[in-house]
Parts: structure tokens; C-alpha cells; sequence
């Protein structure tokens, strides 16, 4: 069963400064995790002019306790990176960007599907497994799971007070997408693209 | 006639809406809109299941109102329809010769009198632009080419100038220009200096995008205060919810609202390029605040 795919290397090479960390989740490998495609394309970063300063491979990033334990433990290659290159489900990269604030922490890979979940979830990212992972766009937090209505393009007018017209207690998504890309002076890149969702690339690699 | 045109010509236009009823039976509403509406605004929006409220069609609205002469602004939302359905519906528009869209995501179901309905949101407002842009090129989102001739819309879209951050709202705003947005009509305003400073914002950033102001007749304190508590990117100022309470009579019979409305009109006049009145249910009104805001 398809769980994760990996991103096509444009895509993913053009988000990428020059030194990248990359962190591999193979906590659910019993299932089905692209391994050697991660390695094979670690290869090809490489070649094209990025350094890969270490390639750090866990289990269950999506647990947040274990997450900050591991962040805590590679300070120093964190420090020493640009940015994070992250192969988990859309989850685990949530995780990440969500503890290192000050980086930007990129997803490797397209979230199809998490059947009986072997890891343990967190509760406080969800992951829509749209098959899309547009969180290499919106600085780590998800436009579809943290806005109510899954918008891509940018915040509807109905946020008050930073939080969302559907629920008081929800932040606006959007608004923390905003702030985030532009503490990292990106917000043009966003810019740049009209983003709209495909659902036939989710419906068609869900039934292979 | 494309608002398009009369922003070209530099003409301060000012548009009002009207909401469809909850029922088939729209004469009245029609009616209003010619008493009230007619030859003294330039056109018409027709909202589109306002506040996710179920009511008689905003397409089936703006037909009859061309039908007597007025200039219809077709609001559509991308919450009831998906991409198929939302470029159909505008194709279907075009055929009866309405070419002003005010594109919108729309509010969500929950806020609604169907909460328990799907939210669609398949596309939203910069989508819907960019679908709109690509059936004017000839072809649908998809890529598939049209027959016959294209269509050619007046695009208008939605921006909240007095939001609190701006700067996503002007974010949002770049992007719905680069998708093709040629208008702007935008959430109420009570508090000019926000928006002279907004203004500020779009000229240097955007140049001369077209951007109607949006005004309403406040009707009592306690509405005023409810928008404060609950419409987003609204905020009524102290001194004139003041003044709604100062003359109980004169508040009843809106006069108060009227002049409110006529004072903010002349404040923003010289940073706009034409106001939009939504006069939630008071059409009789308009013709006094634009009278009194020396614009008929």
C-alpha cells in the first residue's frame, strides 16, 4: 500500500538553499517507506550543488516529546544547516517546522495514506494525506488541515482577532502562514503560484 | 456595460447589493431595486446565499434584474459549487448578458442555517479568478477548448481594508490581481484613517486598481456593537455608536445611520474610486445617504 511518495527532485531542489539536513522517519517502514529512492535523490542533491550536511535517520517523528529529544540531541548540525529536508508523512514535518521556529523545514515527500497508523499520532498536527504536500509552501504548517477551509491561495476575510469564522478557539491558519514566511522574507515566493488542489492525483495513486 | 468601462472614463462609481429571498417569490425584491436602486447606482450585486443562508439563486436574480434595465453584479462564492458547476454557471451568465462578477470564497457552511451541509471550497476566490481568466482565454480550467466565441467578464473581487493584521489581506489582494482581478469592492468601513492608510498600501504596491469602498446604514447601537463582537474586519468606532444612542427617534427611523453613512462617503470620496452600499435590507435608504452625500 502507497503511504508515502517521494517528491520529484525539481520540486523539491528549488525550495533547498545550500546546506540541507535531511531527517528520514522510517518508524512506519513495516508498511512501506521509499528508502531507496531517499537515498538514490540524497545522491542527486548532491551533484546538483547542495551539501548535504548529515542525514539523520528516527522512527516516529510524529511524536512531538521524541522530536524535541532529537532536536535537542543534533543542535549543532541544525545549527549548521539552512534548511531541513524532512521524509516522513505530512505529519512528522508539521512536528518539526512546528519546534524549529527559526528554520525552514521542508517536506521530501507526498502523504498519500496512513493505514493503522503505526506510530504515535500527535494531536496537535493533522495530516489530510492529500498526496500534494504543499507544506514546502507555506512554511510546515499545513493549508489544508489548519485552515477550516482548506484554501491555498492565501486567508478568506474571515478571521477575528486571529482566530478562524468556524471556530473561537481556532487560530487562523493562514495568519500563521503569513507571519511565518515572512519572518523568512518569503512571502513572494508564495506569491508567485495559484495553487489548486488535484484530486484525481489522489483518488488514482490511492487505488494502485 | 463592464464597470470596467466607467472605471476607464474615471467615473467615481458606486454600486449597492441586494439579497434574494428565501422563497421563489422575488418580485418585491426586484422592485426595491427599481424604486430605489435604479438609475441612481451604476449596478446592482446580487449576493450569493449570503452568510451560507439558503435563498432564491444569485444567476436567477441577476437575469431579472437586466431583464428591467439595471447592470447586475453576479456574486459567486466557491462554497456551494464545485469547478465544473462554478464555470458553468458563469458561462450561463454570459449568455444572458451579464458581464460584472464579484468572485468570493464565500462564508463557511457553519455560519449558516445548513450546518450540517458539505463546505465545498473545490476552488477559491483566486482560483475562481484564474477559471474565469482561462474562459475568457478561450479555454476551462482543465484546458479543454471552448466553442464558439469566449466571454469577456468585468472581474471584480473582495479585499477587507480595515483587517487587523493587513498585510495577508494585501497578500491575498496581490494575488487575486495576478490572477486577474480588475476591481475591488471591499468589507465596511467605519474607520477612514484605516482605510486612507490601505490606500496608501495599494497605490504603491499595486498602482491604480479600482477599489469601491464599502459602506452600510447602521441601524442601532446593538447592531454595531454585534458587528464589533462578530464580523470580522469590521469595527464600528466608539463615538459612532455615540451617536446612535444620542436620538433614540432619530436612530429608529435611521436617519442616524443615513448620516453616518453620508459623512463616511465624503471622508473617503477622495481615496476611492467609488463606494459599494449594502444596505442589509434598508434599499429605501440609499437614495437619501447619496443624496446627502452629494453623489445624485
Amino acid at each position: 500500500m502507497l503511504i508515502t511518495k517521494i517528491k520529484n527532485k525539481e520540486e523539491i531542489i528549488q525550495k533547498l538553499n545550500k546546506k540541507v539536513l535531511v531527517l528520514k522517519c522510517v518508524g512506519c517502514r513495516e508498511v512501506h517507506f521509499p528508502e531507496e529512492d531517499i537515498d538514490n535523490l540524497i545522491g542527486e542533491l548532491t551533484k546538483s550543488n547542495i551539501e548535504v550536511t548529515d542525514v539523520l535517520v528516527f522512527d516516529y517523528l510524529c511524536n512531538p516529546d521524541f522530536s524535541k529529544a532529537i532536536i535537542e540531541k543534533h543542535k549543532n548540525q541544525i545549527e549548521n544547516s539552512q534548511n531541513l529536508l524532512v521524509f516522513s508523512c505530512g505529519v512528522g514535518v508539521q512536528v518539526i517546522s512546528s519546534i524549529l521556529e527559526e528554520k525552514i523545514v521542508l517536506p521530501g515527500c507526498d502523504t498519500f495514506n496512513i493505514p493503522g497508523f503505526q506510530g504515535l499520532s500527535s494531536q496537535n498536527f493533522n495530516c489530510d494525506l492529500c498526496g500534494e504536500c504543499y507544506l514546502n509552501y507555506t512554511g510546515g504548517i499545513c493549508p489544508i488541515t489548519a485552515c477550516s477551509k482548506s484554501l491555498l491561495n492565501g486567508p478568506c476575510g474571515g478571521a477575528k482577532n486571529g482566530k478562524c469564522e468556524v471556530n473561537k478557539e481556532m487560530d487562523c491558519g493562514w495568519e500563521k502562514i503569513y507571519k511565518k514566511l515572512n519572518k523568512f522574507g518569503i512571502i513572494e515566493t508564495q506569491n508567485e503560484y495559484i495553487k489548486i488542489r488535484n484530486f484525481l492525483r489522489e483518488r488514482v495513486e490511492k487505488t494502485k | 456595460m463592464r464597470l470596467s468601462e466607467l472605471f476607464k472614463k474615471n467615473k467615481f462609481v458606486i454600486t449597492s447589493e441586494i439579497g434574494p429571498p428565501k422563497g421563489w417569490q422575488v418580485e418585491k425584491c426586484i422592485h426595491e431595486a427599481q424604486t430605489y436602486l435604479k438609475d441612481k447606482v451604476d449596478a446592482i450585486n446580487v449576493t450569493d446565499n449570503q452568510s451560507s443562508v439558503m435563498r432564491f439563486g444569485s444567476l436567477a436574480t441577476c437575469i431579472l434584474l437586466k431583464q428591467k434595465g439595471m447592470e447586475p453584479v453576479f456574486q459567486v462564492t466557491c462554497r456551494d459549487r464545485n469547478r465544473i458547476a462554478l464555470q458553468s454557471d458563469i458561462l450561463s451568465a454570459y449568455a444572458f448578458g451579464i458581464k460584472n462578477l464579484l468572485l468570493l470564497t464565500g462564508d463557511h457552511t457553519i455560519l449558516g442555517d445548513h450546518k450540517d451541509a458539505k463546505p465545498v471550497f473545490d476552488l477559491d476566490s483566486v482560483s475562481l479568478i484564474h477559471a474565469v481568466k482561462k474562459l475568457e482565454n478561450g479555454e476551462d480550467l482543465a484546458g479543454n477548448k471552448l466553442e464558439g466565441e469566449p466571454p469577456k467578464f468585468c472581474i471584480g473581487a473582495v479585499v477587507s481594508p480595515c483587517s487587523d493584521p493587513i498585510e495577508p489581506q494585501l497578500f491575498k489582494m496581490e494575488k487575486k490581481i495576478k490572477a486577474g482581478a480588475e476591481f475591488f469592492q471591499t468589507q465596511l468601513v467605519f474607520e477612514p484613517e484605516k482605510f486612507v492608510k490601505f490606500m496608501d498600501k495599494v497605490k504603491k504596491n499595486f498602482g491604480n486598481i479600482p477599489v469601491l469602498a464599502g459602506i452600510t446604514i447602521l441601524k442601532s447601537a446593538g447592531m454595531a456593537r454585534y458587528m464589533n463582537e462578530n464580523v470580522a474586519g469590521v469595527f464600528v468606532p466608539e463615538n459612532l455608536i455615540e451617536e446612535l444612542k444620542k436620538d433614540k427617534e432619530k436612530t429608529k427611523s435611521g436617519q442616524t445611520g443615513v448620516e453616518i453613512a453620508a459623512n463616511l462617503i465624503k471622508e473617503l470620496k477622495p481615496y476611492s474610486h467609488g463606494i459599494h452600499i449594502m444596505p442589509l435590507g434598508w434599499d429605501n435608504k440609499v437614495p437619501e445617504v447619496l443624496k446627502l452625500a452629494g453623489l445624485i
